[in-house]
């Protein structure tokens, strides 16, 4: 196996706009907003990128094709920018573009912006859109959480839940976000909810209810890496250093290999977080991560990812879940920031969301909703598509002697 | 000696919901009270995503049970309700059931009598062909709201194979009248028939004309009325039939039940539905008559033989009959058939533009839904790839062709979903594991009650989507649960 990336690149600087419904801004003013946080956090001048990539999930709907957008907003100088779309995972995989450029020596200093503007799509959750010709003759147009709900079926039937175990479960998780979310002035929803609230919502698809249902944001997020050298140089002291980034990816084994897949886990989750512990050197992630941001784009593939990174055992994360291991103050918080569910999930944005939150966190800079315990290592997870079909895409960032 | 001319094997299929015609009354009271007669029982409503084509494959389905479709030379498909005036409907059917492409195919269309008169044709014709005809009829009728014809109507197809040889029932004859009588019409553009009085058509047309057209028939057949053993009259209207057996001297015994009360009247489709369920019931050795109303009359006579209590079970008539659930819903059904519009909403703005190039492409992978199996390691897969999505042995261009429609598949996912567009929300769909491999995410059809994992589902041919804007229908196979 390739050796990996450990502790070659540090984050210089990041930002992130408020996310919501930011009627009064058009995608390219998001982007200005995280970059200028990013870039005032990074204390360097625009002049001294090399290369950047920006991350977004449904151009057609909001910025159109290519990188120009983004070298544009910004006014970046005729620099390589390029646009890279992978799902919901576009956010981290534009932070991987990034950072393989500063890790390779291409490039000193490298910029990932992830930006998503959903709000002009005229009604809520994610656009309609096609998914290519052959797919569109055979496939299934389900909603988002149609295709994710579909795990929570398949969850009951593997490890034997009942439908009301598995349903508070998943209440819990949106419960403990909405908690978190209401402390974070960038979240899109911040109101507090309790379990009557969340277990009595209308139903969006069985069983998932209103509020097992992340919020559909607009916003961006920025990163700035550079070397770990080239950032103590510039007067950096505290660094946040990426400990392992892996992306893993479908091939069609879970969505037509009969007999194989049972439908309740996220395949390529697991396969992304052996590889991610492997190059971070973790042999015990309950043990060593302090935090997890991951993609609970649906309060069921929140739980069931907890058992895809080896944080909870299989077929137990609904115990653990109810047991208060993810909360803020539990074992090992998850979402502390609000997550998808209450931060927003401005597609694009979202894998670099996950970044900036534990980046916050570990130089404690989180305010009200700061760890307690002072965190080394965070994990985020950042995934695109269906549970039938996705891209997992995982980055450990610590502090760079953890 | 020639051999027996006939009918091979046969099949029906109803759609599951029947609308009860009280719920169609109670709608329509305040302004067309005088329904009130005809407000009794229930008729057979097709889903959203069925048309005559769909049932159709049903039929098809059905009447294939037990045989090897590889022997089917032609086909025809008969009725006044195709979803394309010009596309070969018979050829979409063709596809779905994974015919040869050296199959023959036509439509029939023009008259209430279509599906009768396309079986009268494939009798003669079957003599002078090497191989035996699929003839379908299947009927969707468009029926403007508080008409007669909304609550006399049913939905519903039939299928007959006819060939020589070891056949059910022989064929002894036919006869026909032709004459333009315009008791109804529907011109292209025209959303509904224009039907003229029914006390005229009673007595001028079904009564007047057929019994014309048995008198000199049953003559000209050489067979004596009192022989008749049924006599099948696909008209609703109250008495027509008993009124006919009388004035033919065909006994009252006779007449067969119009199904009136459980389907309504199917159209062109009608009179094959009725020969199907005559079938069913029928001894060997009983004569048959069935009878075509439309712009004239024919006759069709049968005998049945020994082999018809050789033939396989099937769903047929009965079992279609049996399946019926109870549906109240009657502003449901106007949306479905496109009668009353309902705010669809943004999502239901996608463009479902259907390109014929990637049709053409995959047709055997979307009309017939059939998948890929490995020769080298029998994996099997939807749809089909080069390389093969066996984890364990990766195999190039080894896959040939595996027709999975008719294979039991069991439910591993399900969900039903409010958010996205469905005519009929909400939406339900899962992934499908098909025995003895195959793997696919399908949407759900015929949902009355809730599917769970591990359901035992078999494929339907459905519509999946409409292109409104270029008037299109995109058909696909969907899961349904075995009942």
């Amino acid at each position: 196996m390739a050796k990996g990336i450990k502790d070659k690149v540090a984050i210089l600087g990041m930002g992130c706009s408020r996310f919501g419904e930011r009627w009064d801004m058009d995608a390219d003013n998001l982007m200005v907003e995280a970059f200028e946080e990013a870039i005032a956090d990074a204390a360097i001048d625009v002049s001294q990128i090399d290369a950047a990539w920006m991350g977004v999930g449904f151009d057609a709907m909001n910025i159109g094709p290519s990188g120009l957008p983004l070298s544009i907003a910004l006014r970046l100088p005729n620099i390589g920018v390029t646009k890279v779309e992978n799902y919901c995972a576009s956010g981290t995989e534009s932070f991987r573009g990034a950072v393989y450029a500063v890790a390779s020596g291409a490039a000193d200093i490298a910029l990932a912006l992830g930006v998503e503007k959903l709000k002009d799509t005229g009604y809520g959750g994610l656009p309609v859109r096609t998914r290519g010709t052959t797919f569109d003759m055979v496939g299934v147009t389900g909603s988002a959480p149609g295709n994710f709900a579909q795990v929570a079926s398949a969850y009951r039937a593997a490890h034997n839940v009942s439908k009301d175990d598995l349903k508070r479960a998943i209440a819990h998780v949106s419960v403990k976000s909405h908690a978190n979310g209401a402390k974070n002035p960038k979240a899109h929803l911040r109101k507090v909810v309790d379990m009557d609230t969340v277990l009595n919502a209308p139903m969006i698809a069985e069983p998932l209810g209103l509020y097992d249902c992340c919020g559909v944001s607009d916003g961006a997020a920025c990163a700035i890496v550079t070397t770990p050298e080239i950032a103590r140089a510039l007067g950096k002291t505290d660094l946040v250093t990426v400990k392992a980034l892996q992306i893993a990816a479908s091939n069609g084994w879970e969505l037509q290999h009969a007999g194989g897949w049972n439908g309740s886990y996220f395949h390529p989750t697991r396969v992304a977080a052996k590889r991610a512990y492997d190059e971070a050197g973790i042999t015990s992630p309950r043990d060593q991560l302090s935090l997890t941001e991951v993609h609970d784009c649906f309060s069921i593939t929140e739980l069931v990812t907890m058992e895809d990174l080896f944080l909870s055992d299989e077929g137990q994360a609904w115990k653990d879940v109810l047991n208060g291991d993810f909360d803020a103050d539990g074992r090992t918080p998850c979402q502390i920031d609000g997550g998808l569910k209450c931060f927003g999930h401005p597609i694009g944005a979202s894998g670099l969301r996950m970044i900036y939150e534990n980046y916050l966190q570990l130089l404690g800079r989180a305010g009200d909703r700061q760890r307690k315990t002072p965190p080394s290592l965070a994990l985020s997870h950042n995934l695109g598509g269906m549970p039938s079909q996705n891209v997992s895409a995982i980055a450990i960032v610590g502090l760079a002697d953890a | 000696m020639m051999a027996d001319v006939g009918i091979l094997s046969f099949g029906a299929y109803v759609p599951r919901r029947r609308l009860q015609r009280s719920a169609i009354y109670a709608a329509n009271a305040w302004f067309a009270p005088g329904l009130k007669g005809l407000a009794k029982g229930e008729r057979a409503i097709g889903d959203w995503d069925e048309d005559s084509v769909t049932m159709a494959v049903e039929a098809a389905r059905d009447t294939l049970t037990g045989i090897d479709r590889s022997t089917v030379g032609s086909l025809s498909l008969a009725s006044t309700t195709l979803p394309f005036v010009d596309r070969l409907n018979s050829g979409i059917v063709k596809e779905a059931l994974v015919l040869s492409d050296g199959v023959a195919a036509f439509d029939l269309t023009g008259s209430q009598r279509a599906g009768v008169s396309a079986l009268r044709d494939a009798f003669e014709a079957a003599s002078g062909r090497k191989a035996p005809h699929l003839c379908l009829a299947a009927e969707m009728r468009k029926t403007c709201p508080a008409s007669d014809l909304e609550l006399l109507s049913g939905d519903a197809a039939a299928g007959l194979l006819v060939g020589t040889g070891d056949v059910v029932a022989k064929f002894l004859g036919a006869y026909s009248l032709t004459t333009d009588f315009v008791d109804h019409y529907r011109s292209p553009g025209m959303d509904y028939d224009y039907v003229y009085e029914a006390r005229w058509i009673r007595e001028e047309g079904h009564v007047g004309l057929t019994s014309r057209a048995l008198k000199e028939g049953l003559a000209a057949l050489g067979v004596n009325p009192t022989e008749i053993d049924r006599l099948l009259v696909p008209i609703s209207a109250k008495g027509v039939a008993a009124t006919l057996a009388k004035k033919a001297g065909i006994p009252d015994s006779a007449v067969a039940d119009t199904l009136q009360a459980q389907l309504g009247e199917a159209g062109s489709a009608h009179g094959l539905v009725m020969l199907v369920a005559a079938l069913e019931a029928a001894k060997p050795g009983e004569k048959i008559l069935l009878v075509g109303f439309g712009q004239g009359a024919d006759l069709i006579l049968l005998e049945t033989t020994d082999a018809l209590a050789r033939l396989a079970p099937r769903r047929g008539v009965a079992g279609s009959l049996a399946g019926g659930v109870k549906d109240e819903n009657y502003m449901r059904w106007l949306a479905h058939r496109g009668l009353v519009d309902l705010d669809k909403g943004m999502r239901a703005e996608q463009d479902q533009k259907q390109p014929s190039t990637t049709l053409w492409r995959h047709r055997k992978a979307v009309m017939g839904l059939v998948g890929g199996r490995c020769t080298k390691t029998g994996t099997v897969q939807f749809p089909k790839s080069d390389i093969s999505v066996n984890p364990n042995d990766r195999t190039a261009h080894t896959q040939e062709d595996y027709p999975l429609a008719e294979i039991p598949a069991r439910v591993l996912t399900v969900t039903a979903d409010s958010l996205t567009y469905s005519p009929s929300p909400p939406l339900y769909y899962g992934m499908i594991d098909f025995e003895g491999g195959g793997r696919m995410t399908a949407e759900f059809a015929d949902l009355t009650e809730e599917v769970e994992v591990g359901c035992e589902m078999r494929m339907v041919f459905r519509i999946k989507a409409v292109d409104d804007v270029r008037g299109f229908v995109k058909y696909f196979w969907k899961a349904a649960p075995v009942r």
